[in-house]
């Protein structure tokens, strides 16, 4: 088939766009996921969340987007703080098994509630005003939004990565994975660092909802779609890693639109099948070192 | 006068055997099989039960039966062996008679055969493709409110006749998106149109810019949207932002809900043309049904496909009162006999390979200033006579069509 090159070109970016969302969204997960071995399943719900509360926001309190992204992960880290005291915490002794099972089970919860108070076609949030139109790059149009999300989304990730790999109080949050014990004798409160840093995950989900409300359907399916994928991310980048995840984040939204131009049939399950190559080859992700 | 005693006990002993309830349990049982939670709850789901209950409330009142009618409803996810299963269980083991609505073409297709084998009845609503009274027609199925035929040559003439003639298709990869894209694509071409491309998009995706870009490289003047529900307002809303009708091509909503204009909002989806065959400002019989509806279910108005729900369950309950059986196959015959009369379709009829037959009618979309508050979205712009609205019966290649 002839391989148009604006054309192709301009697949890429839509790529790179998308990849920023999955890197933005895995990052929270990878946060929780693999620094703090929760299996949180209600990373997708907790998205959703934020994309609803920028909606309040906007309609309740007449609150416009700069807000919404300033207010939202400040919610969602409330509400994070929530129910890592009131609910997880009881359950590190145990299996993870049980994390899962719990998590799930809220997210069941959440969207289940939504869902019966809002109905599924969603709800409008239009992109704000500073941010509409477009560039014409000749191959394709960018949308203003969009380029500000793959802008925005990298300096987060980058500053998380930071904030994490090389700075003193993530040297901390490190160490209390590796050797809670051995770190709490040393006079650090881990079970508030691990509580903040649940926290922070959520945060970052909420602000990744934020986001997405002008340009995906603000509806109570949003996260459901998503979780999936964002779990696939965080394996495959490799367990514990934070670039790892922003990586593949990244890799992964240009492999997929790559494959929505040459066969978009398979669009939704090339990660699944990138995964699973990974795991059989290298268990521990490209990135992971366990 | 022993022959006489003889003759009429003879005649008693068959009268009593005769008039045994032919209505197993003397209950009428409805299942309603829709989408309770994922990207089509909002055209069927729980409103589509509501339906069905203020049906069943309707005929009980105008009708007094001697039966019983009970409502169970069930969730299909949209997984065709989902919905097969839960149809089987049905049958077999709840005694449920008829299943309505199942929004989503490939589950319908799948219980249609249930049904036909289990010499049931089933009365679809949700869903679009018109091989359901094509090809895979059945004696045991009803086609209700519309079907991807009507959509096609409702929405799709009318968009070539105002200068729209080459197309570019953004299909859900199932059997309603392709099922709706043949349609469209021979109504097209028969108003001398011509398809540039189209590519196949999985169902339930969220960012369509890949395939937005796509059809904006084809140059095509009318990019088709042969997809439903959350599908249908994604495509919409993010063509707005990748500026596709400020590029100069124009958006085809195939399929598009009253429940989808509210979630996309008047601001993005002003002057998208569609067909509907119900709409809840049509008339006096229309908005006084949608009141009493949206009062039951926080303020929500109706769908067509929820609409078509209580007209199917009434006209469903007519016919088993008429022949007092509740025999699958009975039962939808005596509906292909009956006319149909309600205040959603106003009078119709149901044709010999299971197709409702009524008008339908062409909206566009309001712009924000015309609309006096939320659900007032539509204007008409035509209405297409019953008799045109609906492909006709020898084109169909339905084997119950002699």
């Amino acid at each position: 088939m002839s391989i148009s090159v604006p054309a192709l070109m301009g697949q890429l970016l839509i790529g790179l766009i998308n990849g920023s969302f999955y890197a933005l969204l895995s990052l929270g997960l990878a946060v929780i996921f693999g620094l703090l071995n929760i299996i949180n399943f209600a990373h997708g719900a907790q998205y959703m969340l934020g994309a609803f509360v920028a909606w309040f926001l906007l309609n309740q309190a007449g609150l416009g987007y700069w807000w919404a992204l300033l207010l939202v992960p400040v919610v969602l880290a409330v509400v994070g703080i929530a129910i890592e005291r009131l609910m997880l915490k009881h359950l590190y002794k145990l299996d993870h098994l049980y994390g899962l099972l719990l998590t799930f089970g809220l997210a069941l919860v959440l969207e289940g509630l939504f869902t019966h108070k809002f109905g599924s076609a969603g709800l409008p949030y239009s992109i704000p005003e500073g941010l509409s139109g477009g560039y014409n790059l000749g191959f394709m149009f960018l949308p203003k939004y969009r380029a500000w999300v793959i802008l925005a989304s990298l300096a987060i990730c980058l500053g998380t990565w930071f904030m994490i790999e090389r700075t003193k109080l993530g040297s901390y949050l490190r160490a209390a994975t590796e050797n809670p014990s051995m770190v709490q004798a040393f006079g650090v409160n881990v079970p508030r660092m691990v509580t903040l840093t649940y926290g922070f995950g959520v945060g970052l989900a909420g602000l990744a909802g934020a986001f997405a409300a002008p340009i995906y359907q603000v509806s109570p399916q949003m996260g459901s779609s998503l979780i999936i994928v964002v779990f696939a991310v965080v394996v495959i980048g490799g367990m514990g890693s934070i670039m790892g995840s922003i990586v593949t984040g990244f890799g992964l939204g240009i492999i997929e639109g790559l494959t929505k131009y040459f066969y978009p049939e398979a669009s939704s399950t090339v990660i699944f099948v990138i995964m699973a190559i990974v795991l059989m080859v290298r268990p521990q992700g490209l990135f992971g070192q366990r | 006068m022993r022959f006489r005693l003889l003759a009429a006990a003879a005649a008693m002993a068959l009268a009593a055997g005769a008039a045994q309830a032919q209505i197993s349990g003397n209950v009428v049982k409805l299942g309603i099989l829709s989408d309770m939670s994922s990207l089509y709850a909002d055209i069927g789901g729980p409103g589509s039960v509501l339906a069905a209950k203020m049906a069943v409330e309707d005929f009980e009142k105008a009708h007094h039966p001697k039966f019983k009618i009970e409502i169970v409803s069930g969730d299909h996810l949209n997984k065709p062996d989902v919905g097969s299963q839960i149809a089987r269980k049905w049958y077999d083991e709840e005694g449920v008679d008829a299943i309505f609505d199942v929004p989503n073409s490939g589950v319908a297709l799948a219980v249609s055969e249930v049904t036909r084998e289990k010499k049931k009845a089933f009365i679809v609503s949700g869903a679009a493709t018109s091989d359901l009274t094509g090809s895979k027609c059945s004696p045991n199925t009803v086609h209700m409110t519309y079907d991807t035929w009507m959509l096609a040559n409702g929405t799709g003439k009318a968009i070539v006749k105002t200068g729209g003639d080459t197309w570019f298709f953004i299909t859900a990869d199932y059997a309603f998106g392709h099922a709706l894209e043949r349609d469209t694509t021979n109504a097209v071409k028969a108003a001398g149109g011509k398809v540039l491309g189209a590519v196949n998009v999985p169902l339930n995706t969220q960012d369509f810019s890949s395939f937005l870009l796509q059809a904006q490289a084809s140059k095509a003047k009318i990019i088709g949207l042969a997809n439903a529900g959350g599908d249908t307002i994604n495509s919409i809303k993010q063509a707005a932002e990748f500026g596709i009708v400020k590029g100069g091509q124009n958006l085809a909503g195939l399929l598009v809900f009253l429940t989808d204009i509210h979630g996309i909002g008047l601001e993005k989806a002003q002057g998208l043309i569609l067909t509907n065959t119900f709409y809840w400002d049509l008339n006096d019989q229309t908005r006084a049904w949608s009141k009493r509806y949206a009062a039951q279910l926080h303020g929500q108005y109706p769908t067509m496909s929820q609409a078509g729900v209580y007209a199917g369950v009434l006209h469903y309950l007519k016919a088993v009162q008429a022949i007092d059986s509740d025999d699958g196959t009975r039962v939808v015959a005596e509906m292909k006999k009956l006319p149909t009369d309600d205040p959603i379709f106003g009078k119709g009829s149901i044709r010999e390979d299971g197709r409702a037959i009524h008008p339908a009618y062409l909206w566009e979309v309001k712009k924000p200033s015309e609309s006096k508050g939320p659900w007032d979205y539509y204007k008409l712009r035509a209405t297409i006579p019953a008799d045109e609205a609906f492909r006709p019966l020898k084109d169909g290649g339905c084997p119950l069509v002699k």
